[in-house]
C-alpha cells in the first residue's frame, strides 16, 4: 500500500498505523471529524516520513459526501491501492437496548457508512484492478453476547458483507482484508485493569500491515483471539445462552 | 487498581489517573489536585501525587513539525528522547542535552531541567528550549519563549511539573556527522585524581561523567573510572557497526522483583571490583555507537527491580568547587561508613552556563549521585545526614532523585522559591511540594539569614 486512504484516522488503532505508513513513506489521504485532532494526526505523519499527507474534516455518518471524498482522496494522491476504515463507535449497550435510536447510531456507523464508503471503492478498485481494502472489524462479531451484541451485529453484518465482497473482487485481484482485534489498551481503556489480552495499538497496527502486505483474508489480531472465539463459537447455543458474557 | 511508581519505587502512594490524549483537549476536572506525569523517571516524589490525580501525557505523543535543514524539532509533550532520536539521529541531528536514560518524555526533561555528561559545555536542557505552549487549570493557553511571557518561560523550566501542563514544546537540536562516539577511559586513584582529570578534559571533550567505587576508603576513597568523548568526526561516517547493541527498550529485561539479598555487600563489592580491574589501569580508546556510551542502563529493560519491593533511593547532590574535596570526601566517607552500598555511583562536574529556569537545580561545582536500597530507618537517615551535608558544604539537592529533603532544607537550594511560588498553578501540586511546603513553615529564611522577614507567602497549594 503506497497511496492510502485512511477513514477515521483519529482512532488508537488508526494512528499507529498511520505512522507505520509514514514510516515507510507511503502517501496518506486521512478523515476525521474533529478538525483540531486531525489535524495532529496530519503533521505527526509528515514529520515521520509520510511522503504526502493531506486530510479531510468529515462526518462519515453523512452518506452523501462519500462519493466525492473518494474522488478527492483520488485526486489528492494521484490515485489508491490502498484503503484502511477504522471509524466505528463502541455504543453504549444499555443505552441501545432502552432506545431505538441509540441502536440505529451503532448500525449507522459501523455498518450503513462503511457499506456505503466499500460501495464506491470496490467499484474503483474492481475497475483497476488492484488494491488493498482492509477493514477494522471485532472479535465482537463473531458470537451475540447479552453484553454487546448490538455492536457485536454491527460488527457481525460487516464481516458477512465483506466475505461477499471478498468472494467478488479475488478475480479482480482486489483484496479484502478483514481485521478483528480482540482488547486492545488505547489512552480511552488507560484507566481499566489490564490483563494479558490487552493488547497495545502499536501491535495491532503492525497485525493489521502484515496482513494486508500479504494480502490475507481474515484475521485476529494478536492471533491468540483466534483460538479464543473458536472456543466461544464452539460452544452450543443451549448452553451459551445461559451464560453470562 | 495497580498505581503508577517513581522510577526508585519508594515511595508507593495511592493516586488516581487520567490518561491525556489531545493537546487542544481541557484539563479534566477533578477533586484534589492534578500532576503530570511523564514516563516516571524521576526517582522520588516529585513525579507522584498521593490523594490526587496523575496527567498521564504518554497519548500525547506526535510529532508536529521537523526541519532537517535547521534542526529545530516540534512535538508534543509526551514524545520520549527515544523516539525522538529515533527520527532525527539518522538524518544527522541530536539532542543538544540528553540524561542517562532515553526514557524521559520532553515534558519531563523540562521540568526536571535536565543535565547531561554536557553540562559544562551546554548547561542544561532547558537552554534548547525555544518555546512551549503551557496549559492552566483556568484554561488559558500560553505560548512561552525568552521573549515571550519570559516569567511563564523561567517558571516552568525546571518547574516540577507544577506551573501547568505543557502540551507542546520545541528544541534546538545538536547537528551530528554521524552517530558515533570516540571514548576513552581513565582511571583515577581518589578523589583529587578525579578532579584533576575532569577538570583537565573538560576543554577537549564534550562529554565527561565518572563512575565512583563507593567501596574504596583511605587513600583510594574516590576511585573510579572517567569516561569522556567527542561525536566522531566525518571520516567514521558510513562505518558498518552492528546495530544488535542499540537498546530501544527490548534488550535484557529483569522480570520481577529480585530478593533483597541479592545486594548485599559482597556482591556489590565484587561487582565494583571487577570493574575497576577491568581497565587494567591504563586510559583506553574506542569507538562506539552514541546508544551504548549514553544510555548504558537502558540495555536492561527495568533495571530498578534489582532492589526488590522495597525499593531504593537515590541521592543526587552538587557542591561548589570552594568546598567540593571536603564536602565529598564526607559524603563518600558516611555512606560508606553507613554499611549500605550504593550500586551505582557517578561523579561529574558542572560548569558555569546559567540555566533559565529559576528552580533549576544545576549549578557549577562537582555532582555526585548515588543509589540506596531502601532498608528503611536507616536508610532515610543516611540520606538526611548527606542532605544536611550538602547544605552545609552550599551545594544543592536534585529534587528529580529526592524523596526526603527537609522543607528549609529545599528553600536554602533554591534561593528562587519564594518567587516561583507565585506562578505555581492553583489545582496541581506534587508529594514532593506538599512535603517541601508543609501548610505552615516552621521557620523564616529571610530570618534565618538574618534579612528582614518578609511575610510568608500565602499558598493555596499548602493547604491541599
Ligand atoms: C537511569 C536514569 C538516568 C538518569 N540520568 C539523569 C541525568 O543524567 N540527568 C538528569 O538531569 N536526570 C537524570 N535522570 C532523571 C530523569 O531524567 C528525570 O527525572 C526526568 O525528568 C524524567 O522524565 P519523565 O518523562 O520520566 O517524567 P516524570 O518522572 O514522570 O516527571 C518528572 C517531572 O516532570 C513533570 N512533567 C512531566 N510531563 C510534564 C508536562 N507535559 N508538563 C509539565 N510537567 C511535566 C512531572 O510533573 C514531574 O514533576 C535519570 C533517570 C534515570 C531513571
Amino acid at each position: 500500500m503506497k497511496k492510502v486512504l485512511v477513514l477515521g484516522a483519529t482512532s488508537a488503532i488508526a494512528q499507529a498505523t498511520v505512522r507505520l505508513l509514514a514510516a515507510r513513506g507511503a502517501s496518506l489521504y486521512l478523515t476525521g471529524r474533529n478538525a483540531a485532532n486531525l489535524d495532529a494526526v496530519t503533521k505527526d505523519a509528515a514529520t515521520r516520513g509520510a511522503a504526502k499527507v493531506e486530510s479531510q474534516v468529515v462526518d462519515l455518518n453523512d452518506f452523501d459526501t462519500h462519493e466525492a471524498l473518494v474522488e478527492a482522496a483520488y485526486t489528492a494522491l494521484d490515485g489508491l491501492d490502498g484503503v484502511v476504515l477504522a471509524h466505528g463507535v463502541l455504543g453504549d449497550q444499555a443505552e441501545a437496548q432502552r432506545s431505538w435510536a441509540a441502536t440505529e447510531a451503532v448500525l449507522r456507523t459501523n455498518f450503513l457508512s462503511a457499506v456505503s464508503l466499500l460501495t464506491v471503492l470496490a467499484n474503483r478498485f474492481e475497475a483497476q484492478k488492484a488494491g488493498t481494502l482492509v477493514v477494522i472489524s471485532s472479535v465482537a462479531g463473531d458470537r451475540g453476547r447479552q453484553s454487546n451484541y448490538v455492536y457485536g451485529a454491527s460488527k457481525g453484518a460487516l464481516n458477512v458483507f465483506l466475505q461477499g465482497l471478498r468472494n467478488r473482487l479475488t478475480k479482480s485481484n482486489v483484496a479484502v482484508v478483514t481485521v478483528k482485534p480482540g482488547f486492545v489498551d488505547t489512552p480511552m481503556t488507560a484507566h481499566l485493569p489490564k490483563n494479558k489480552l490487552f493488547a497495545s495499538p502499536e501491535k495491532v497496527a503492525r497485525g493489521l500491515l502484515s496482513a494486508a502486505d500479504s494480502r490475507k483474508n481474515e484475521v485476529y489480531v494478536p492471533g491468540i483471539w483466534a483460538l479464543i472465539m473458536l472456543i466461544i463459537r464452539t460452544i452450543p447455543e443451549t448452553v451459551f445462552k445461559r451464560m453470562k458474557l | 487498581m495497580k498505581s503508577r511508581e517513581s522510577w526508585g519505587r519508594y515511595p508507593q502512594v495511592e493516586q488516581q489517573t487520567h490518561a491525556l490524549v489531545w493537546r487542544t483537549d481541557a484539563l479534566p476536572r477533578k477533586d484534589g489536585s492534578l500532576l503530570p506525569h511523564g514516563l516516571g523517571r524521576s526517582y522520588g516524589d516529585s513525579c507522584l501525587n498521593a490523594g490526587g490525580t496523575l496527567l498521564l501525557t504518554s497519548g500525547l505523543d506526535r510529532f508536529i513539525a521537523f526541519d532537517p535543514a535547521t534542526g529545530v524539532i516540534r512535538c508534543e509533550a509526551g514524545v520520549s528522547l527515544d523516539t525522538i532520536l529515533r527520527l532525527v539521529a539518522p538524518r544527522g541531528w541530536f539532542l543538544p542535552v540528553t540524561p542517562g536514560t532515553k526514557f524521559v518524555t520532553v515534558g519531563g526533561a523540562i521540568a526536571n531541567d535536565v543535565h547531561g555528561k554536557n553540562h559544562h559545555r551546554g548547561g542544561t536542557f532547558g537552554r534548547f528550549v525555544r518555546r512551549f505552549e503551557l496549559l492552566r487549570s483556568d484554561g488559558s493557553r500560553r505560548v512561552c519563549a525568552p521573549d515571550e511571557n519570559p516569567d511563564w518561560y523561567g517558571a516552568t523550566i525546571g518547574g516540577l511539573g507544577l506551573t501547568g501542563l505543557i502540551t507542546w514544546a520545541e528544541v534546538q537540536l545538536t547537528p551530528i556527522s554521524n552517530p558515533y562516539v570516540l571514548q576513552e577511559t581513565v582511571p583515577f586513584g581518589n578523589l583529587d585524581g578525579f578532579l584533576d582529570v575532569a577538570r583537565a578534559s573538560e576543554k577537549d571533550y564534550e562529554f565527561t561523567m565518572a563512575w565512583v567505587d563507593c567501596l574504596a576508603r583511605g587513600k583510594k576513597l574516590g576511585r573510579g573510572l572517567l569516561y569522556r568523548g567527542n561525536f566522531a568526526p566525518p571520516q567514521f561516517d558510513g562505518l558498518p557497526l552492528a546495530r544488535s547493541h542499540l537498546s530501544h527498550g527490548v534488550g535484557l529485561a529483569v522480570p520481577m522483583d529480585m530478593p533483597a539479598f541479592c545486594l548485599n555487600r559482597l556482591s556489590v563489592s565484587a561487582f565494583n571490583w571487577l570493574y575497576y580491574h577491568r581497565q587494567n589501569g591504563k586510559p583506553k580508546q574506542r569507538l562506539t555507537h552514541y546508544d551504548p556510551f549514553f544510555y548504558p542502563l537502558d540495555a536492561i529493560y527495568a533495571w530498578n527491580r534489582i532492589y526488590g519491593r522495597r525499593g531504593f533511593l537515590q541521592f543526587q547532590c552538587v557542591v561548589p568547587y570552594s568546598t567540593a574535596r571536603d564536602a565529598l570526601k564526607e559524603i563518600l566517607e558516611r555512606s560508606s561508613r553507613g554499611g549500605l552500598p550504593s550500586f551505582l555511583s557517578v561523579l561529574k562536574t558542572f560548569g558555569d552556563i546559567p540555566s533559565p529556569g529559576w528552580l533549576s537545580f544545576p549549578r557549577e561545582g562537582v555532582t555526585l549521585a548515588m543509589d540506596f536500597a531502601n532498608r528503611g530507618e536507616k536508610t532515610w537517615k543516611l540520606v538526611e545526614d548527606l542532605d544536611r551535608l550538602t547544605r552545609q558544604a552550599g551545594g544543592a539537592v536534585y529534587p528529580a532523585k529526592d524523596a526526603l529533603m527537609s522543607p528549609e532544607n529545599f528553600a536554602a537550594y533554591f534561593p528562587q522559591r519564594e518567587r516561583f511560588m507565585q506562578y505555581v498553578d492553583p489545582s496541581f501540586s506534587s508529594s514532593f511540594w506538599r512535603r517541601v511546603n508543609p501548610v505552615s513553615l516552621p521557620f523564616s529564611l529571610a530570618a534565618e539569614r538574618g534579612e528582614t522577614a518578609s511575610p510568608p507567602p500565602r499558598s493555596l497549594l499548602a493547604i491541599r
